[in-house]
């Protein structure tokens, strides 16, 4: 049990301070941190900055050397994101290709797939979306209608994605569809790449309580793509689609973490201003946010170091992704206490727009977290059926 | 980083469990939680003889075996697991590490080689009948006599003080107030004026006393009036200890409500497999691991002596207790009706779990250090 840096990770946290150093200047400090993967404020300047990071290889950090990667470990992975974080550098562009898509592609890609995509991921000129849910797959994810046809050496997708998070920003979309018709359940499904810019696919805002649309239904009338963007076996898609919520529910939310320290700290300085971190209750709420907040840390790097020493991502990273959505969740909610009065308005509504400010929006947006990539109660079925072995329900 | 025990530490971890499950069995923990004494004389002999444990984190200079707090945390939450009735805590965790903090060299090498090998038991008397777990809560008082220091007052919730070969106290001199003028001192467990008396415990497998002094001559540990910072850290090592012994404890009655969830049919079918209780287990799991997480890594801390210790123990003590309790209080709503009654096991860990969350101070006495100590 050690957290001291070694002097190899001491002097890759000094390079990566070093580089945010020299470049987090102008336009991109200024940016600040938002509101994790969704959020689309500044989009524009964090394209520009995102590629800044990708021709360094910051994008990337754990890949192969031979894919451009650094094949960072995870030690280095979590230095990264503290330097990050401390720096105070932009939400990331890239948790959908980098972070979900790649990782997934590297383990089941064919070396063609690999080279074609993700040097494009890693210089940001290709973003990625997930296809997953569907109107009647949601929770019961295996329920899955959108169907793929081989014509030729084409597949032709027909179907209807929803909650398909920056479609509207997105190059491809990895999408799962049905290509056995006569299947059923988590069989038969494949793991389709797709190009977005093509007239079969349309894409249609979702308005959120947040006011803004960073969810879409994406609606696939005959869309093609190439037969050999089929990401692991046809028939087979199930298995590669869970390795992608493997990645979801486990590592990719590392990030997250720091992220939430910055909106703890902003919530603290309200606390202090306005009196409420002098008032018992309120303060106890702080109190327990914030050790909440480090056994998040904590438990963040027992499993990573579990990650390394056994090479997977288990289903304890359900314990994970069910833990941070409700601390995340109690979090804004303990921040509208914190607030107070001031938390009636929101301060940033102009031309009759709703907007709201950061806390407004983790308040907001914390509700969709114990909701996608599976539930809370679906995480709750996979604890108790694969970590603790209970039976499963009659299905 | 790594946060994981090394092989050594979880050899040390099989080796324990093997040794408590032989020789605390719950047929054990039900015989000792009915007598005065408490524990076992034998089994105590062996854990300090053949297995070192009493001194296994004090220095070897002074007669210990020289492992640090993680391998400490790893026997507590062995010891946690299976109730051992043993006043391990009360010397080798709360006396022992007060003595370490408070003491000078002379003092230390004359007092921690009995309680290494068990052949000592200390025990740490701080609390009083105010119930109060800071500096506020000493009162006691310590008068200077000739080369001696007389005390005079009253401690109470003492574990095992009443059959401690050793007490160390906790006093303060006359006309000082908070961190001012506290003071330990070490008096003899049958000292002439002191009368110890056994305490009715809700937790019966962790035996407590009340012990009133009438000018009890003490002799000084470490210098007199400067007690605090020493008295301050016996506290955090304390916390960290405890929140490792409950998580023990907090994963066995997991491991019983997973058990029983398997068999237990109702409705045809294990009542595992229904959502409602499921879904509690996963809760349980998810609070179980984060106390682990929370106490294993005060654990390291406090190995290290470094400056996050005051804010992990605070930190640790204030979730492992609610994690460990709620563990427990839904151990016995899985039992259902068995759960409720005298021969299930349930009530001895939901009970040891209050004691504890309540001992050292509660939840949010422990949310308030740490919202003191990180400045809100």
């Amino acid at each position: 049990m050690d957290f001291v840096d070694t002097p190899a990770e001491a002097a890759f946290r000094a390079e990566v301070r070093a580089w945010l150093g020299e470049h987090l200047k102008g336009e991109f400090a200024a940016l600040g941190p938002g509101n994790g993967p969704s959020d689309e404020t500044g989009w524009e300047v964090r394209v520009e900055w995102e590629k800044l990071l990708g021709a360094d290889r910051w994008v990337g950090l754990t890949w192969p050397k031979q894919y451009g990667g650094r094949e960072a470990n995870v030690a280095e992975q979590i230095i990264f994101n503290e330097e990050y974080t401390r720096a105070n550098a932009p939400t990331r562009l890239s948790f959908f290709g980098e972070g979900l898509f790649a990782p997934t592609l590297i383990q089941f890609g064919t070396e063609e797939q690999k080279q074609r995509f993700l040097p494009k991921i890693q210089n940001v000129s290709e973003m990625w979306c997930q296809g997953f849910s569907e109107p009647n797959a949601g929770s019961d994810l295996a329920n899955i209608q959108t169907r793929a046809v081989l014509d030729g050496d084409e597949w032709v997708i027909t179907g209807q994605k929803v909650w398909t998070t920056l479609a509207h920003r997105a190059d491809w979309c990895f999408v799962v569809c049905r290509t056995d018709p006569e299947s059923s359940s988590h069989h038969g499904l494949t793991y389709l790449l797709c190009p977005m810019n093509q007239p079969g696919i349309e894409v249609r805002p979702l308005r959120q309580m947040t006011g803004s649309a960073e969810f879409n239904e994406v609606f696939f009338d005959g869309a093609r793509t190439a037969k050999e963007n089929a990401l692991g076996p046809v028939g087979e898609g199930w298995k590669v689609a869970m390795a992608t919520l493997g990645h979801e529910r486990g590592t990719a939310f590392m990030s997250s973490q720091l992220a939430f320290e910055g909106e703890f700290a902003q919530l603290l300085e309200v606390a202090q201003k306005n009196g409420a971190a002098g008032e018992p209750a309120l303060r106890d709420e702080l109190a327990r946010s914030y050790a909440g907040l480090q056994v998040m840390k904590y438990n963040g790097m027992r499993m990573l170091t579990n990650l390394v020493k056994t090479g997977a991502v288990g289903p304890e990273a359900s314990i994970g992704k069910l833990y941070w959505t409700t601390w995340h969740k109690s979090f804004g909610e303990t921040a509208m206490r914190v607030i107070g009065a001031d938390a009636l308005t929101v301060q940033c509504a102009q031309d009759g727009r709703y907007e709201i400010d950061d806390l407004h929006y983790v308040f907001m947006a914390s509700r969709a977290e114990t909701i996608y990539a599976g539930a809370s109660e679906i995480q709750r079925n996979i604890i108790g059926e694969r970590v603790l072995g209970l039976p499963r329900e009659p299905r | 980083m790594n946060f994981a025990f090394s092989e050594e530490q979880e050899e040390l971890r099989r080796t324990v469990r093997q040794f408590l499950e032989a020789k605390s069995p719950e047929t054990e923990v039900r015989r000792l939680m009915e007598t005065a004494e408490g524990y076992d004389t034998s089994v105590w002999k062996q854990m300090g003889q053949e297995l070192g444990l009493q001194g296994l984190a004090i220095p070897e200079e002074y007669g210990g075996q020289g492992f640090t707090f993680i391998e400490l945390g790893i026997v507590l939450e062995e010891m946690g697991r299976v109730l051992l009735c043993a006043p391990y805590f009360a010397s080798a965790v709360l006396a022992a590490n007060a003595i370490l903090n408070a003491g000078t060299d002379a003092q230390k090498a004359a007092l921690l080689p009995p309680i290494a090998t068990g052949d000592t038991i200390a025990a740490l008397a701080f609390t009083e009948p105010s119930g109060k777990w800071d500096a506020a809560g000493i009162t006691l008082e310590a008068t200077p006599d000739g080369d001696h220091y007389l005390l005079s007052g009253e401690k109470m919730f003492v574990i095992d003080g009443a059959i401690a070969d050793l007490i160390v106290v906790v006093a303060r001199t006359a006309g000082t107030t908070g961190t001012e003028g506290i003071s330990f001192f070490t008096v003899s467990g049958n000292a002439k004026g002191l009368t110890r008396t056994a305490l009715s415990t809700m937790d019966m497998t962790r035996k407590q006393a009340k012990l009133e002094f009438d000018k009890v001559v003490a002799e000084p540990l470490g210098a007199p009036g400067a007690g605090w910072p020493a008295f301050s850290k016996t506290l955090d090592q304390a916390a960290v200890a405890l929140s490792n012994e409950m998580m023990g404890g907090a994963q066995k009655v997991l491991e019983m409500s997973v058990e029983y969830a398997k068999v237990r049919v109702q409705f045809g079918r294990p009542i595992g497999s229904f959502q409602a209780i499921k879904h509690k287990c996963a809760d349980m799991l998810l609070e179980v691991e984060s106390g682990k997480s929370a106490a294993y890594y005060a654990s390291w801390a406090a190995a290290e002596d470094n400056e996050e210790l005051p804010v992990v123990a605070a930190l640790s003590k204030a979730y492992c207790s609610e994690a460990y309790f709620h563990a427990t209080a839904e151990n016995i709503q899985i039992h259902g009706g068995i759960g409720f009654t005298w021969e299930h096991p349930a009530h001895l860990y939901f009970k040891r779990a209050k004691s504890s969350e309540i001992y050292l101070g509660d939840p949010t006495y422990h949310r308030e250090l740490l919202a003191q100590r990180i400045g809100i």
